[in-house]
């Protein structure tokens, strides 16, 4: 199916010749069927952040619709971060470099496809996320593109003509469209099955099996071939999957990307902070911080370690490299670590942890800068110190909820709603609309999230953002003052 | 029971009804039927390969019903040899379940399990405008009625696109016919903005309407009680009209026609073309769909692998047999009428007493294959035999349609044959010489 950079060289030099056909007018719509799929040289790094962006927009499309967000806000979301990961313009567009926005469009679904291709929840899952995102797409096309796009493929549908529309002209009326425009309004005739969406919503009207569809819900037809076409397609891919797996370059990165759909895809959250946050942090400054920005699976870690004296190697690693990120230089975390074990000697700390902490600060055996554990690492951690939404009880989590957010303005009415995404299973929500409400003071409202309606992916990312506010909020207040 | 099974359940129509045809196809082997054994015992996932094979079953076990679930990928017996995640249901009836406790608001008569030849009129009422709305609307054919056993009544339709829709093609269906609302004291809300009622409902209104006045405002007499009016003006959208009725009906008692009418009059206190009496007027239609349209149990129709009673069983509380009912004659149709097994073996130990009496000549090895001839037949002389009948005439169109569809395909093969031979260009001399071009054409 993907032809990959080292190929023997017979089957290169045919493809090369297909690839010179399928060049030129390759992509002539924005919007894509993805019926063909892509017979070019791809490269493994072009294969991977392709699929990685594709995944974001979608891990945020399911988070959307986990927090009940409305269509258009929905759209809105989608739109922005389409525009930050995956932009695709229209073809009058001036000055955009559309064919390869176009080509990375494709590409990436289709390796998602194979991502996503396995079970059925995966498959269920992303053809509700991909059907999303062509509904969007759909709805920013521009409308004669979007005409255009239509005329381009065979929907099979029956035009009703003149006579049959003036026979039913009593019950149509009934249904959609009003009289003065009756006679220019078209309608389209499709099997019920097509539409069920409008038979749902008792929006057409039906007769012996066929469904009168008016040109205005004429995308339901369009939106439903989307899916079959797309359920069908994941059947085959699935089908043809253990052929894949001898090629070993690819069966990580696919793994990868199927876990990412758990947790969304996670923010690399390694590079931002020592320039953003000028003022550096203390060890002593960690306990203040812990009550005031971090997020629950932080807090854990902060109050386990204050009860227990120690933590284990996990653990340790877990809340060592988030305070890493956070901006705790090397001194600061040994003072830290030092001061928290404080039932051990000089000796003992010195000789089994002190190695430890410089290691994960680079300092020492391979010399790695490691990132700190995004939610995904922590979701799918097993449990220990893991995410407290997916890992705790239902009682042990609202009770350290309250306990822990209490003080921040989370009332035991507002864990209702928490606790109802979480039995959902869509702890990163839960953990989304925790961090609003306990950020509402600083303005934050409903489903704006982490900042533009993004959810929480890492835990400094949570953290970062809830410092900004406060910053911001100081600011402010000092502004007023003056 | 086991007498019963093993001598009456026409386990041969049945097999006929869900296979499609008369030798076992997918339709049947891959079909799943449950068990429900006394305790509360399930037995699923079995699976048989013909109609013998479920006998002999069912006659071991002894199960005081069986249910019928989808066709799924590979049968369901072997479904632990499938590759994981490759057991999927494909094909199932679509079925409808209308069940009389989801009319308790409504009804007077009785409540709860309890019905009565009067209630069951609104199961009348429903089974007209579903029947005739699926075969309108829908343009499936194979509908079959089945009376539940005690309160209720099931369809089944076994047409080939409504086999094959998916769940939520079924949800979408079983949404378009839910027009009164679960939660009670919400109104009926069918409408888009001031347009009338759709289409598909206007049709069912008009049988409804008659239905309302027989039924809910002189039979059952729905709002004589006070709470019964209450219900009735709570779903009224005018308060004016509200209070003028309520000072009045709190006076004096009357029967519902009688409010009905004051209703109607109130209304007529607006004029013609005023914007108050219209949402009356719609008002009145929706209450009237309120109160008649088909309720549905939605969970029995929205899920392809959900159990269903199969028909000719037997309802373990009342005895009586699930047998197939006629729409067209559904009025006049009494669940108390309905045999239960009792009777039914009964009447069998009856006609074979009096067969005794006329063989008693009989050697005994006749007697043996009188028996034996007899048994394949036994559900002809007792009251079961018109239902079992309706059952077969009801397979004849199914096996029909399946027939003329292979036979359809058939002929495109011959067809195809000879075009190809058409090609190879030495046969078209022969062609005409033994003048097979007539019938040829016949076959086009």
């Amino acid at each position: 199916m993907f032809k990959l950079e080292e190929r023997s060289s017979a089957i290169e030099i045919k493809d090369k010749i297909q690839v010179e056909l399928h060049r030129g007018a390759n992509y002539p719509h924005r919007l894509n069927f993805y019926d063909k799929p892509p017979l070019y040289d791809v490269s493994i790094e072009e294969f991977e952040t392709s699929a990685l962006d594709r995944l974001r927009i979608l891990a945020e499309i399911e988070s959307s619709a986990a927090r009940n967000r409305t269509w258009e806000e929905t759209k809105t979301v989608t739109a922005t971060q389409c525009e930050k990961y995956l932009p695709l313009k229209s073809s009058n567009a001036v000055g955009a470099d559309r064919e390869s926005q176009r080509r990375i469009d494709h590409l990436g679904h289709f390796v998602l496809r194979l991502a996503f291709c396995r079970s059925e929840e995966l498959r269920r899952r992303f053809i509700k996320a991909e059907t999303t995102l062509f509904k969007v797409r759909y709805e920013t096309d521009d409308t004669t593109e979007r005409e255009k796009f239509l005329s381009s493929r065979d929907f099979n549908w029956v035009a009703v003509d003149k006579s049959e529309k003036e026979r039913h002209r009593q019950e149509l009326s009934t249904y959609q469209g009003r009289a003065d425009t009756f006679e220019a309004d078209r309608y389209y005739k499709v099997r019920w099955t097509r539409v069920p969406d409008l038979v749902d919503k008792r929006k057409v009207f039906v007769k012996g099996g066929w469904a009168y569809v008016p040109s205005r819900e004429q995308s339901s037809i369009v939106y439903q071939e989307f899916e079959a076409h797309l359920q069908r397609d994941l059947l085959v891919t699935a089908r043809y999957m253990p052929r894949l797996d001898e090629d070993t370059r690819l069966g990580g990165i696919l793994d990868n990307l199927s876990t990412g759909f758990l947790a969304g895809v996670s923010s690399e959250w390694s590079a931002a902070p020592a320039d953003a946050n000028a003022e550096t942090i203390r060890a002593d400054m960690v306990d203040d911080l812990a009550a005031k920005h971090f997020p629950m699976c932080m807090r854990n870690s902060h109050q386990r370690l204050r009860k227990d004296h120690h933590m284990k190697h996990f653990g340790r690693l877990q809340y060592g490299l988030f305070l890493k990120v956070l901006g705790l230089s090397i001194e600061e975390a040994i003072i830290f670590w030092r001061k928290s074990f404080d039932r051990i000697n000089d000796d003992t700390f010195n000789k089994m942890y002190k190695y430890n902490i410089r290691h994960s600060y680079g300092l020492e055996g391979k010399r790695a800068n490691y990132p700190a554990k995004n939610c995904q690492q922590i979701l799918t951690s097993g449990g220990d110190p893991g995410c407290p939404y997916r890992h705790f009880s239902q009682e042990n989590l609202q009770s350290a909820l309250l306990s822990t957010y209490g003080p921040l303005g989370l009332s035991s009415s507002d864990l209702y709603e928490v606790m109802n995404t979480v039995k959902g299973g869509h702890f990163h929500v839960a953990c989304t609309r925790v961090f609003e409400i306990t950020h509402s003071s600083s303005g934050v409202k409903k489903g704006e999230g982490v900042g533009g309606g993004e959810s929480v992916t890492h835990p400094n990312q949570y953290a970062a953002r809830s410092m900004e506010l406060l910053k911001a909020q100081e600011e402010k207040a000092m502004m007023v003052i003056t | 029971m086991l007498a019963f099974y093993r001598r009456l359940y026409p386990f041969k129509p049945i097999f006929h009804w869900l296979n499609h045809e008369p030798t076992p196809a997918d339709l049947f082997v891959k079909r799943e039927i449950a068990f429900n054994l006394p305790g509360e015992v399930i037995i699923r996932y079995n699976s048989f390969n013909d109609h013998d094979e479920f006998k002999k079953q069912v006659c071991k076990l002894n199960p005081t019903r069986f249910e019928i679930g989808p066709v799924y990928s590979s049968r369901p017996r072997d479904r632990k040899t499938a590759r994981p995640g490759t057991f999927n249901p494909t094909q199932r009836e679509l079925v409808f379940d209308i069940d009389m406790t989801d009319y308790d608001p409504v009804r007077t008569c009785c409540a709860a399990a309890a019905i009565c030849k009067r209630c069951w009129a609104y199961i009348a009422a429903a089974v007209r405008v579903l029947d005739a709305a699926v075969r309108e609307q829908f343009g499936y054919a194979h509908l079959l009625w089945v009376y539940s056993g005690r309160r209720g009544i099931h369809l089944w339709i076994s047409d080939k696109e409504a086999m094959g829709l998916t769940d939520d093609q079924r949800r979408a269906l079983v949404s378009w016919f839910t027009v009164v609302p679960k939660d009670e004291g919400k109104r009926v809300n069918v409408r888009f903005g001031a347009r009338g009622l759709p289409a598909s409902l206007q049709t069912a209104l008009d049988h409804l309407a008659v239905v309302f006045t027989e039924l809910v405002l002189y039979d059952q007499d729905c709002f004589a009680s006070q709470a019964g009016y209450q219900a009735l003006l709570k779903l009224i959208p005018d308060s004016r009209v509200v209070d003028a009725l309520e000072t009045k009906w709190t006076a004096a008692p009357s029967a519902s026609h009688e409010k009905w009418d004051d209703f109607k009059k109130q209304i007529k206190t607006y004029k013609k073309g005023t914007p108050q009496r219209a949402a009356l007027t719609a008002a009145m239609e929706d209450i009237i769909l309120q109160y008649t349209y088909p309720r549905l149990d939605e969970n029995v129709s929205k899920k392809r692998n959900h159990l269903l009673k199969a028909p000719f069983c037997v309802h373990p509380k009342t005895g009586r047999v699930c047998v197939p009912v006629d729409p067209a004659r559904i009025d006049e149709f009494d669940p108390e009428a309905v045999p239960t097994v009792a009777q039914l073996l009964a009447e069998l130990d009856a006609v074979a007493e009096s067969a005794e009496h006329h063989s008693g000549l009989c050697s005994h090895a006749h007697g043996q294959v009188c028996a034996e001839g007899d048994r394949i037949v036994d559900w002809e002389r007792t009251s079961l035999k018109p239902y079992v009948e309706m059952l077969e005439r009801h397979n004849q169109g199914i096996m029909d349609e399946m027939r003329n569809e292979k036979r359809g395909a058939g002929k495109l093969d011959i067809l195809f044959a000879c075009g190809r031979l058409i090609v190879r260009r030495y046969v078209v001399v022969t062609l005409a010489d033994v003048d097979i071009s007539p019938c040829f054409l016949s076959l086009l």
